[in-house]
């Protein structure tokens, strides 16, 4: 398992280890996931899918829940917490 | 628009965890087609999440293997959002799926309870198994400290999964009393093979502290956890931490099984012996009928995926087996009630809804769930009252609202393309 | 003056609620009583607009009036009512509604209401999300939208800070002869009592009729900047219109939230609150030949709720035909939110046997025993 990703969060590169998730890449940069609706920084609580917390932009998609999509060579992700 | 595909099985399986692939092996057996629908991008479930990167010998990969030498059809990344009139309808990251089946077996499984306290949306306070989940999609915890809270036994699997990629677990705090914790322990030596597996678990725990009467009541950092304060046997304590993992047991995932109208138990999917629900031809099996682990999702999944391919004999030879592992359903429910206390956690401005930011206090102004959604906007989030609805059925003794599509947010070219019938249904 | 003792109101709707507000505010000694929670009848369900609308010279009397106590309202609405004046975009998709967006044009000018006429052009700088080319559209900038249970929520309130009391979870059984009678025995006696019962109306009041009219709705997750104004196509008219049909129209607002609330459609006859999937993928697909790019937004929720639809499309606001010690105040159809205002209004003149700044007559209730005469 020596294979890697790289993508950008933010525009920051982060190279995580393949089969790894959104999440994990927008974690390993340092930033959070979201702005909460009264304006706190959020990050997964789940992990699977279920609380929505982790919803980031992938690729100018925004709303996309980070902890169920696999992280892909370039991908350009907006976390904006 | 996006384009709208259709699969046809004789027995369709939702979740591909544990009971879900077990049911799925089960049914093929017949030779009919099967169909797994999963919404996460592999199968395994939460438990065999990452399992593919794992031993070659292990429970998981047996089971994954068989999978994947058999020729049951697995749908990843489906999320199922509406079932009506013998159909599904789910949509992946590309398409919207209309999915119609003979039969149907429900393997939905469960989700974390949290409960809300002052600093719980603080960046890495996190599920127990939520933090579990995070590490085996890849996070890197090695030199972390983490503070594993909550209630149940899924707090040992975290804190020993933790401590083996290399984080500190600076200690177990268990909200359940401490002779409650040791009859769970006593009780659970005489399930067949659990007795090795808490062998395992101490060892693999030696050293980690692990609290009983012991609770986390407030969390703090500035935009991230720095520390966690915790109530043990009365006193409180400050303890630096990177993560919280925090989870207070486990709640079964019953959307879809009562949007097929399957009747409930007492909060469970209601199922006769042959896992069947009330609902003719529509099966379930695992964590949605009861609380009771591994070994009883196996094996209820084989039960249904036999009698749900008119195999009555072998479902009946699995009874005895599902029976010995019954009875970890009513220990786990002895072991781990919830005490009130927890019930003052929240202070008035906590938030209660994360997705809308609705305080407890705002919530204390209203007598029901419907009542408190509607004018507070509490559940109406995108995570559809998941988190917060449970909470609230905790903390203010609600009945939660009826299931309506779409079970999960979906792409409004999804709902478009759910299958609709040529005669109305009024 | 001398004021009656006591005025009870069956249902804390937003028209139960308005009238409460008005009622309390003039002195009266007001109870709201409501078999479930505030606004969870038509009001929970409603989209939530305050539009002008002229189907009749009696349709844009109440809708124009109640627009303006709506906007004398708006600097005391806390946030959570999400007011946005956001107005509202009649949509043209070729000649034939282009002659209609012309006719509405004269017909709210010379009225007094501020509306412009846009070309093909000015429709996409307004509405960027809209397929090309429409045809133009009608923009009416004082129409806004509001979020109905935060609003009934406020009006019930500002009648409490007056002395009006609001009971819950209490069915009321019958009312008439200055009595109200509820499911579990209890007997209150009113000078007044104001039928705003919604859909159950004519389950309290015999001798009116109000049919339930089915309507779906869905709304997004928060898309900031997605849509400005409220949009409807004027096909609206066209399928709305029908009395018998069921019919969907492409109606979109933008929230305060950021979401996107998208309808509409009306079904008669439809008694289960289930969501349709038929008329959802109808009403869905209406939306996306106005704006594709609704197509790929997350929908969150869907939800159904019944209008409570008169005859001729006017609300039931007066004496009830068989009890003048009932006030009828129901039957608001799908501008129940618009008209609250006035209809308390008209309702406290004829409590207070004042002369009401419209005419009351078009909403008389009584007119639906005249129409059955003639049939």
């Amino acid at each position: 398992m020596s294979e890697s990703v790289s993508v950008r969060v933010n525009g920051k590169p982060v190279t995580v280890r393949a089969g790894a998730t959104v999440a994990v890449a927008v974690l390993a940069s340092g930033a959070t996931c979201r702005t909460s609706v009264t304006g706190q920084p959020r990050s997964p609580l789940c992990g699977m899918g279920t609380c929505f917390e982790c919803r980031v932009a992938i690729n100018g998609e925004p709303q996309r829940r980070s902890c169920q999509v696999l992280c892909e060579a370039n991908m350009e992700i907006e976390a904006n917490g | 628009m996006d384009s709208v595909k259709h699969l046809r099985f004789d027995v369709a399986v939702v979740g591909a965890g544990p009971a879900g692939i077990a049911a799925a092996l089960a049914a093929a057996d017949s030779g009919k087609t099967v169909g797994l629908i999963d919404d996460n991008p592999a199968a395994g479930g939460q438990i065999w999440r990452g399992a593919q990167n794992v031993q070659r010998h292990s429970v998981s990969a047996v089971w994954l293997e068989r999978l994947n030498k058999s020729a049951i059809q697995l749908v990843r990344g489906a999320r199922v959002f509406h079932a009506a009139d013998g159909e599904l309808a789910a949509e992946s990251d590309d398409s919207a799926i209309q999915i119609s089946y003979g039969k149907l077996i429900l393997a939905t499984g469960a989700r974390e309870l949290y409960l809300p306290f002052p600093g719980w949306t603080l960046p890495n306070v996190m599920g127990a198994g939520g933090l579990q989940a995070l590490v085996k999609s890849g996070l890197d915890i090695a030199g972390k400290r983490i503070v594993v809270a909550g209630t149940g036994p899924l707090l040992l699997a975290v804190a020993a999964y933790a401590r083996k990629c290399g984080a500190k677990v600076v200690g177990i705090c268990e909200q359940t009393t401490r002779p409650r914790m040791a009859r769970f322990g006593m009780k659970m030596m005489l399930v067949p093979g659990k007795a090795a597996e808490a062998l395992h678990f101490a060892y693999e725990l030696r050293g980690i502290p692990h609290w009983t009467d012991c609770w986390p009541v407030a969390a703090f950092g500035n935009r991230r956890l720095e520390s966690v304060r915790i109530s043990r046997q009365g006193q409180t304590s400050e303890i630096e931490c990177d993560y919280l993992a925090c989870g207070f047991h486990l709640i079964p995932n019953v959307e879809l099984p009562r949007m097929c109208g399957c009747q409930l138990k007492n909060g469970f999917v209601d199922v006769n012996e042959y896992q069947q629900t009330s609902v003719a031809g529509t099966y379930c099996a695992g964590e949605p009928t009861g609380i009771g682990g591994l070994e009883l999702a196996l094996v209820e999944g084989e039960i249904a995926g036999y009698a749900a391919t008119n195999w009555e004999d072998r479902a009946k030879h699995l009874f005895p087996k599902r029976a010995r592992y019954q009875t970890v359903v009513r220990i786990l429910k002895a072991a781990f009630p919830l005490r009130p206390e927890l019930k003052n956690l929240a202070r008035p401005d906590t938030l209660v809804c994360r997705c809308e930011d609705v305080s407890h206090e705002r919530l204390c102004e209203y007598t029901s769930w419907r009542a408190a959604k509607l004018h507070t906007r509490c559940g109406m989030g995108p995570c559809q009252g998941r988190v917060c609805a449970p909470a609230a059925e905790f903390l203010f003794g609600w009945q939660i609202d009826s299931v309506r599509p779409p079970l999960y947010p979906v792409r409004c070219s999804s709902l478009a393309a759910i299958p609709s019938h040529s005669v109305p249904r009024n | 003056m001398n004021k009656p003792s006591e005025v009870v109101i069956v249902g804390a709707g937003i028209v139960g609620a308005a009238c409460a507000f008005e009622l309390a505010a003039e002195g009266l000694r007001v109870l709201v009583i409501d078999e479930g929670f505030p606004s969870t009848g038509a009001t929970g369900a409603a989209m939530g607009h305050i539009v002008v609308m002229d189907d009749s010279e009696a349709q844009f009397a109440i809708t124009r009036y109640s627009q303006i106590l709506w906007d004398d309202l708006c600097d005391q609405l806390p946030a959570a009512v999400e007011f946005d004046p956001c107005g509202t975009l009649w949509v043209a998709a070729d000649e034939e509604e282009m002659a209609e967006v012309r006719r509405k044009f004269d017909y709210y000018r010379e009225r007094g209401v501020n509306a412009e006429i846009l070309d093909s052009q000015q429709v996409r700088d307004a509405e960027p999300r809209l397929r090309a080319p429409l045809t133009g559209a009608l923009r009416v900038p004082g129409d806004s939208v509001v979020y109905p249970p935060c609003a009934t929520g406020f009006l019930l309130q500002k009648a409490r800070e007056l002395g009006a009391r609001i009971i819950h979870g209490r069915p009321v059984a019958a009312i008439g002869a200055g009595t109200v009678r509820l499911a579990d025995g209890t007997v209150l006696a009113a000078a007044f009592i104001i039928n705003a019962a919604g859909q159950s109306a004519p389950q309290l009041s015999r001798g009116i009729s109000i049919k339930p009219r089915k309507g779906h709705l869905v709304i997004t997750d928060r898309y900031p900047n997605f849509l400005r104004h409220q949009v409807v196509e004027l096909g609206y008219l066209k399928s709305a219109h029908s009395l018998t049909a069921d019919s969907v129209a492409f109606n979109v607002q933008p929230r305060k939230t950021g979401q996107i609330l998208i309808g509409s459609s009306r079904q008669y006859g439809a008694q289960n609150s289930t969501v349709d999937e038929s008329i959802l993928a109808r009403m869905l697909q209406r939306a996306f030949e106005y704006m594709p790019d609704l197509n790929s937004l997350s929908a969150i929720r869907v939800w159904t709720g019944f209008r409570p639809a008169t005859p001729d499309k006017l609300p039931l606001i007066g004496p009830s035909p068989e009890d003048p010690s009932v006030l009828v105040a129901a039957g608001h159809e799908g501008l129940g939110i618009t008209t609250s205002l006035a209809t308390a209004k008209l309702i406290c003149a004829q409590i207070l046997g004042q002369r009401p700044a419209i005419p009351v007559q078009p909403y008389l209730p009584s007119r639906q025993m005249t129409a059955e005469a003639h049939v």
